[in-house]
């Protein structure tokens, strides 16, 4: 392929997709060791009824407002899952389902309610996305990289995302000890002097911030199969933590890559005319990986007895 | 209109959805109670997501054969299909591998709706039949259902309901007590088999009323709802059934009586609504009675240890515990304590000598195990009794008041 | 150290006396920990003795685990305060080693042995301070202490019980502190590792290190321990094992849960006051 055809049409959606899916990774490794993968699950159903509010309030459809108010709505899930689950003594998992299929719901409603016809804004975009929009039309071919007119048109959906995964890089390097030290043992962590409450939130809240920046720019399937599948599938590979995020990351980008490849010339290759979901192509891929390394993958059997055994 | 329709006056098509949707919840909220008791109530989370492929699947084949691809039966069997596909790949990954079970729910939840949506695409793309409504799954969508649609929603719960009466028993023992289960010879991953197939057959046939992002919703939130109301695991079922039969009707009758609402959506806040009232004011289990009985215990604490410091002439720190000293008339301003903080102090004193001995004695090692530190020794052991240790300790001499 | 008896004075209380407060490695007073509305710890005082080995010992539920873990942080207190060398714990976490018990964690954890005892490095290390070779080598040195070195590069989940608890000791040798707190570091494991653990004990405390360990085995209290601690939710008997622990406190304590000949065995005071 010409970078005349790739570089406008192929290139951002497919950055894009990566720095998502790596965004959504690295704190998805943490959350799968901590039997937190769910909450990934929780913040990306509550994204919509985040940016129904934002936009009730507002009035205008625009990524800043938006993404505040997902990012709100995170934060009151998590919030209200652990009130429930410390209140109503409720073991975690039914406190999540009570809370994200609620807000989900009360998100549905308002959406029908609001007449939300002139603008674009609807279910089916927050769960899928539009990551095959995100098209840099003022490029011309590979020279646009350093061509700063052509630049300044890039999708800002590329820049936020970028900004978002080197956030998250941040915190995960920064925390990176603490992380891991509360993760395993958090008694002793809390008697190292470690906040690990804190630590354990400010882990939620990156997670839910790479979630609602990706789901601005690829839907929430992307999302949910992001913050778990390529962790899954890196704990078969790896017996370190380091390696097991370093995988993570290898599967993640492979994934994006590979899913959109295959959505968008996939169905050319079988003679249909037309490509398929990018977001939901890029979930199978993930899945299918996860299924290999579940199969093969050197480190698929647990060793040590579960805790409190 | 609203009165109408909670009496099912709109339309035969309404009360048929508005029955179906009540039989669904009912089911709905027993099924999920054993689930939440076997702590596994987000499974329902993964076979609800996993429908979709199946839904797509059912349609291409139903059109590659020459049908118009939206017959509801059809196209439920197919969901039920890909259901029972993604939850051998969740029971596979949690018994074959080191992941968790919260793991393996997710990964089949968003690999599975993923390739859902992969299908619905190309659904789109072949041009057949404008998708026949099946983003309508997604999110339930009762407006515009057919009769027939409405007697298989209708059929189903029913046939979901006859199951559930059938198997209780069973069901009950293994949720409550799983080890005992299997000693009375009942076989627990058959029983467990027979509970996910529940869940399938709920999840299936709310699909097309509730869609299957809020069908989960419809199988947590009644069983978390009933659960603050009683400890007693026959009741958590039964009032979790009522809950979700309510909740459903309900819902469905506000949702046919205005436009632009959604029958899932309603549903899901008209539950959750039940649920937010027994959160807060169930009278165990609900946040204000725990709330009431911390701040009572916590009091009786300080107030407990203030007394013993006293007695002992002992410094107290704590701010609480001086406050509540002070403010139930034991403590003056300045510290000193007052004639009833004297005496209530020589009691507290004389009452943990007492105690002392009984722990010691093995005599009273029933009495002794109710000790917690704040229990008064009048309520376990006779005036007798009392008397009794009062000659071992040798009278209130000791007692520095 | 003056021999405290419930039964005498060691009545529960909100405060005490300043001046132990101020000398003792690890003191708690008016400490009251529950569960729901059931005390599991009520209203205890400890001095732990400076440069010695005290065992809290009380029967199961008593609140042994429970008080370690609530002076230090772990789990919330409903009253009390705690001093470490006479200052608030938040200033002294430095000086704290702690080992908790093995089954609290999930030993499927994906990493190594030599990374759970550099775990214990991490107030030298900070957030971001690099792991250079002398660390690895103090790291080492702690493993070679317990009889580790060996296993240095094992997957945490391939080894023995004993041999976890030998893990996690190392990491608390590893934090170079002043004051050990160990929760049931006996429970579970093999002879091999009671003895290293209790070697690598008494040469702490040869060091002139404070140890205290939570432990359920009073057959083997006379020959690891010099104080005791006899706790059962509220405190019962505190101070040298020669005084503290006899058949009186552990009546006391433990009350009909323990058979007389029980006692007879532990080579113990004969009960005073003629329970026979």
């Amino acid at each position: 392929m010409s970078g005349s055809e790739f570089v406008p049409l192929s290139l951002t959606p497919l950055l894009i997709g990566v720095f998502a899916a790596v965004a959504c990774a690295l704190p998805g490794n943490f959350l799968l060791l901590r039997r937190q993968a769910l909450i990934g699950d929780a913040i990306s159903h509550v994204v919509l009824p985040g940016i129904v509010v934002a936009f009730l309030l507002t009035g205008v459809i625009a990524a800043g407002p938006m993404m505040f108010g997902a990012a709100g709505a995170a934060v009151v899930a998590v919030v209200l899952i652990e009130l429930i689950r410390r209140l109503g003594r409720i073991e975690p998992g039914a406190a999540m389902g009570v809370v994200f299929t609620t807000m989900f719901a009360g998100g549905v409603l308002l959406l029908e309610q609001t007449d939300t016809s002139s603008v674009h804004l609807d279910v089916e975009h927050a769960l899928y996305g539009n990551l095959e929009s995100l098209i840099w039309l003022d490029a011309t071919g590979w020279a646009s990289l350093v061509d700063p007119v052509a630049l300044s048109y890039l999708p800002p959906e590329l820049s936020r995302m970028a900004l978002t995964l080197l956030g998250v890089l941040v915190f995960v390097t920064l925390f990176w000890r603490p992380l891991k030290i509360s993760t395993f043992d958090e008694g002793f962590a809390r008697t190292l002097g470690i906040r690990t409450n804190m630590l354990g939130l400010a882990l939620v809240i990156t997670a839910a911030i790479a979630a609602v920046a990706a789901f601005d720019a690829v839907g929430s399937i992307i999302v949910i199969a992001m913050f778990i599948c390529p962790p899954a599938a890196a704990r078969m590979m790896s017996n370190r933590l380091e390696g097991q995020v370093g995988w993570s990351v290898v599967f993640a980008v492979v994934s994006a890559v590979l899913g959109y490849v295959l959505a968008g010339y996939g169905p050319l290759w079988l003679g249909a005319s037309d490509a398929v979901s990018a977001a939901g192509m890029i979930a199978t891929v993930s899945g299918v990986l996860l299924a290999v390394a579940a199969r093969f993958g050197p480190c698929r059997l647990r060793s040590g007895a579960p805790a409190g055994v | 209109m609203l009165f109408d329709a909670l009496l099912l006056q709109l339309g035969y098509n309404a009360t048929l959805v508005a029955i179906g949707a009540t039989l669904l919840g009912v089911s709905a909220g027993i099924t999920g109670t054993f689930l939440f008791l076997r702590k596994r109530a987000l499974v329902s989370d993964a076979v609800s997501h996993a429908t979709l492929p199946g839904v797509g699947i059912a349609f291409l084949v139903m059109v590659a054969l020459g049908g118009d691809g939206r017959n509801l039966a059809g196209l439920l069997l197919g969901s039920a299909i890909s259901a029972g596909i993604g939850l051998w790949c969740l029971n596979w990954l949690t018994r074959n591998t080191r992941l968790a079970e919260d793991a393996a729910i997710g990964a089949v939840l968003s690999v599975f709706f993923g390739f859902g949506i992969v299908i619905l695409t190309v659904i789109q793309t072949l041009g057949v039949g404008r998708q026949a409504g099946l983003e309508g799954f997604l999110l339930g969508s009762t407006a515009g259902m057919l009769w027939n649609d409405a007697l298989v929603i209708a059929g189903g719960g029913a046939a979901a309901l006859l199951l559930i009466v059938l198997m209780r028993r069973p069901m009950t023992m293994v949720a409550f007590d799983p080890e005992y289960a299997a000693a009375r010879g009942i076989s627990v991953s058959r029983i467990d088999m027979a509970m996910m197939g529940l869940v399938m057959a709920v999840t299936v046939v709310g699909l097309k009323i509730v869609g299957l992002i809020l069908i989960v919703a419809l199988l947590i939130i009644p069983a978390v709802t009933a659960r603050f109301w009683t400890e007693r695991s026959d009741l958590v079922v039964l009032l979790a059934g009522v809950a979700g039969g309510v909740a459903a009707y309900v819902g469905a009758a506000l949702s046919a009586s205005a436009p632009n609402l959604p029958t899932g959506p309603i549903i899901v806040l008209v539950s959750f609504a039940l649920f937010a009232l027994s959160l807060l004011f169930a009278p165990n289990r609900g946040v204000l009675a725990a709330v009431l009985r911390h701040i009572r215990f916590q009091r009786q604490v300080h107030l407990r240890q203030g007394l013993l410091a006293v007695a002992q002439e002992q410094l107290i720190y704590e701010p609480l515990t001086l406050r509540l000293l002070r403010r139930h008339g034991l403590l003056r301003a300045d510290g000193v304590p007052t004639e009833k903080g004297r005496a209530r102090a020589a009691k507290a004193l004389r009452d943990e000598h007492r105690w002392a001995l009984v722990r010691s004695d093995q005599s009273h090692e029933a009495a002794a195990a109710m000790y917690d530190g704040l229990r008064d020794i009048e309520t376990v052991l006779t005036a007798d009794q009392i008397r009794e240790i009062d000659n071992l300790i040798g009278g209130p001499k000791e007692v520095s008041a | 150290m003056t021999l405290e008896l419930a039964r005498d004075n060691g009545m529960p209380t909100a405060t005490n006396g300043t001046a132990a407060l101020e000398q003792s490695p690890f003191a708690i007073r008016g400490l009251t920990v529950s569960y729901g509305e059931k005390p599991a710890v009520f209203s205890v005082d400890m001095t732990v003795e400076a440069g010695k080995m005290t065992a809290i010992i009380g029967p199961n539920g008593a609140g042994k685990s429970t008080l370690l873990k609530a002076a230090l942080g772990v789990v919330p207190p409903v009253s009390g305060r705690v001093q470490v060398f006479g200052k608030p714990l938040d200033t002294q976490r430095a000086r704290i080693a702690y080992v908790p018990q093995r089954a609290s964690v999930d030993w499927d954890f994906p990493t190594r042995v030599i990374d759970v005892v550099i775990m214990g490095l991490y107030r030298e290390l900070g957030l971001l301070g690099r792991i250079t070779g002398r660390h690895k080598a103090a790291a080492r040195d702690c493993l070679e202490r317990v009889g580790m070195a060996d296993f240095a590069d094992r997957q945490i989940g391939q080894l023995s019980g004993g041999q976890q608890q030998r893990v996690f000791l190392a990491r608390a040798l590893a934090q170079g502190a002043d004051l050990y707190l160990l929760d049931e570091p006996f429970a579970g494991v093999d002879a091999a590792t009671e003895k290293a653990i209790i070697a690598v004990l008494k040469q702490l405390r040869a060091e002139g290190k404070t140890v205290v360990v939570v432990h359920h085995d009073l057959a083997t209290v006379t020959d690891y321990f010099d104080n005791v601690f006899l706790i059962n939710t509220r405190k019962v008997a505190e101070g040298p094992v020669s005084e503290a622990f006899t058949a009186d406190t552990l009546q006391a304590a433990y009350g009909g849960r323990l058979a007389t000949a029980q006692v007879d065995q532990l080579g113990v005071a004969p009960v005073m006051g003629g329970v026979y």
